[in-house]
């Protein structure tokens, strides 16, 4: 699904989102109030302007103090590779990215994500990554590095990797192994009226961070859950 | 730890860079006080990478415990650069995950993360990248408790990839000449744009643009340390006492701060260029500076200290 039409779903009666230089800004008449809207479009990398450009319009939503609801849609590159955003500490402008978006959420703004294309690695964890809950739409592919790349690194031939990534979901790319992970929560139904789906996930938000129980029902992430568990436990024990 | 001899520890004599995780937590607390939570004994072991012929590690690559630090109870979390270059995998995250959110109920007076990463483990990538969106999340809930969370990075396989997004997410940064922070690293950058883009084998560009001491003149590192363990103790405990509220406030305020940084500086190629617009009166000298010297600099640019994080 296209950006154009996602929009045209969600704000029957119009809105005031723009894209430029693949920034997604600004918001719409939604349920009984307003949908802030940012993100990124177009297969984009995120770099330190384009961090700061969403981070703002976050910002300013939380300021204003609605408490509406943000809806982070992406469709990226990874982080821009780059010396000038090396440079310039890209590391601190996607991390304040992420904060912004989780002080959103802390603020009583339910903040969702929806990937409907492309994302990656750092622009990922920064975006969609960074909100209380991420639907994605079929067709959407997420991942944290493509198997060519993955095949280079780790110095393991493509077409074992190519093999392996049919049974094992915690490495491989791709938006069902993103579900089975618990990164993503929900994979919506391109056939129903979007305006309504994202409704219901505002109205069943829930307090805390569910994704590795998710991870471990879809076997995608088996042990994590317990893992983190167990430390709470021997941390708990004077 | 029973059986690390005093010896070993000395934290005057102990180089960060050449110490294990485990060793740099032992010296770093008060002597005696390091208890490790799920240690190796308990040897939870990737379940992944026996698919790709990888060995494993007891502790798959990270220590998690609680210490005193001057008499305080802190937690603390170790990265181990030297196996799978301190890379995020599902068990290495988790635990990690976990330390944060124990601080929620304890109230620790801090929690130390000590960072040796080169992000995302590959053979367990999805899991790795989930846990650090985890891991920054509770980070934000940790901080917005009132517990500052402090990050200590000086290793051997820096603090990149997801690594540097949680660094950035932490209330206060320590870093030492060793110390890499960043997101894409060389070889990645020259990977994917060019040699012309970035030459990762030219080590100067690599410590001018991720190292140590960049980081500490824009402010992107709260602290400058010599490379011994007992530099990073002292430089923990200062910044422990002066961490920023996670708040609106601070968050508007380093949004400002970033956008200044990009407006000032965002025509510059070098390193050196923004340490010369920074005011520092001669940048060539910068990468050769010792400690003192360096302190000295970085003492007269206003951008190296802030409120803003």
């Amino acid at each position: 699904m296209r950006l154009a039409e996602i929009l045209a779903g969600l704000f029957p009666q119009g809105h005031s989102v723009t894209v430029r230089d693949g920034l997604v800004t600004g918001g719409g008449r939604f349920a009984d109030g307003t949908l802030h809207v940012v993100g990124v479009d177009g297969d984009t990398p995120l770099g330190v302007d384009g961090a700061l450009v969403l981070s703002r319009a976050v910002l300013d939503a939380v300021r204003a103090g609605d408490r509406a609801p943000i809806l982070v849609v992406v469709d990226s590159d990874s982080q821009r590779m780059s010396r000038r955003d090396e440079l310039l500490g890209l590391n601190e402008c996607l991390a304040h990215l992420a904060k912004a978006l989780l002080l959103a959420d802390r603020s009583g703004h339910p903040t969702i994500g929806l990937i409907y294309g492309h994302s990656a690695a750092g622009a990922f964890i920064a975006t969609a990554l960074a909100t209380r809950i991420l639907a994605a739409l079929p067709g959407a592919n997420p991942s944290v590095m493509d198997l060519p790349s993955v095949a280079k690194v780790t110095k393991l031939p493509l077409d074992k990797l190519q093999e392996m990534a049919k049974s094992t979901p915690v490495f491989a790319p791709g938006l069902d192994n993103m579900v089975a992970t618990g990164a993503v929560h929900v994979v919506l139904d391109p056939g129903k009226p979007l305006d309504g789906q994202i409704r219901d996930l505002i109205a069943n938000l829930k307090p805390g961070d569910d994704r590795d129980r998710l991870g471990e029902e879809r076997g995608g992430r088996p042990v994590a859950r317990g893992i983190g568990a167990a430390v709470i436990a021997q941390a708990g024990r004077g | 730890m029973a059986g690390v001899r005093p010896a070993s520890t000395d934290p005057d004599a102990l180089s960060w860079y050449e110490a294990t995780a485990r060793q740099r937590v032992v010296a770093l607390a008060d002597p005696g006080t390091f208890q490790e939570f799920l240690p190796p004994t308990e040897r939870r072991m990737s379940p992944h990478l026996p698919l790709f012929d990888l060995p494993r590690a007891f502790d798959d690559g990270i220590v998690v415990g609680r210490a005193a630090l001057d008499g305080k109870t802190v937690l603390v979390a170790a990265q181990e650069g030297r196996f799978m270059g301190g890379a995020f995998g599902e068990i290495h995250g988790a635990k990690l995950v976990g330390l944060l959110r124990a601080a929620l109920a304890l109230k620790p007076a801090a929690v130390l993360i000590l960072f040796d990463t080169g992000g995302v483990r590959l053979q367990e990538a999805n899991a790795g990248e989930t846990a650090i969106a985890e891991t920054m999340r509770a980070i934000v809930d940790v901080r917005a408790a009132g517990i500052p969370v402090i990050g200590l990075i000086g290793g051997r396989a820096g603090c990149y990839g997801g690594g540097g997004l949680i660094a950035g997410t932490c209330s206060r940064l320590a870093v030492s000449e060793g110390g890499r922070i960043s997101v894409s690293g060389p070889e990645v950058i020259e990977t994917n744009k060019g040699a012309e883009e970035f030459d990762s084998r030219d080590r100067a560009l690599v410590w001018r643009t991720m190292g140590g001491k960049h980081r500490r003149l824009i402010g992107g590192a709260d602290a400058f340390c010599a490379g011994s363990v007992s530099a990073f103790r002292k430089a923990a405990l200062d910044l422990i006492g002066r961490a920023p509220a996670f708040d609106l406030a601070t968050l508007e305020a380093e949004q400002a701060r970033l956008e200044t940084r990009l407006a000032r500086f965002g025509d510059c190629r070098d390193a050196t260029d923004i340490w010369a617009r920074l005011g520092v009166n001669d940048p060539e000298a910068v990468p050769a500076m010792d400690t003192r010297a360096f302190d000295e600099t970085v003492s007269r640019v206003r951008e190296a200290d802030h409120e803003a994080r």
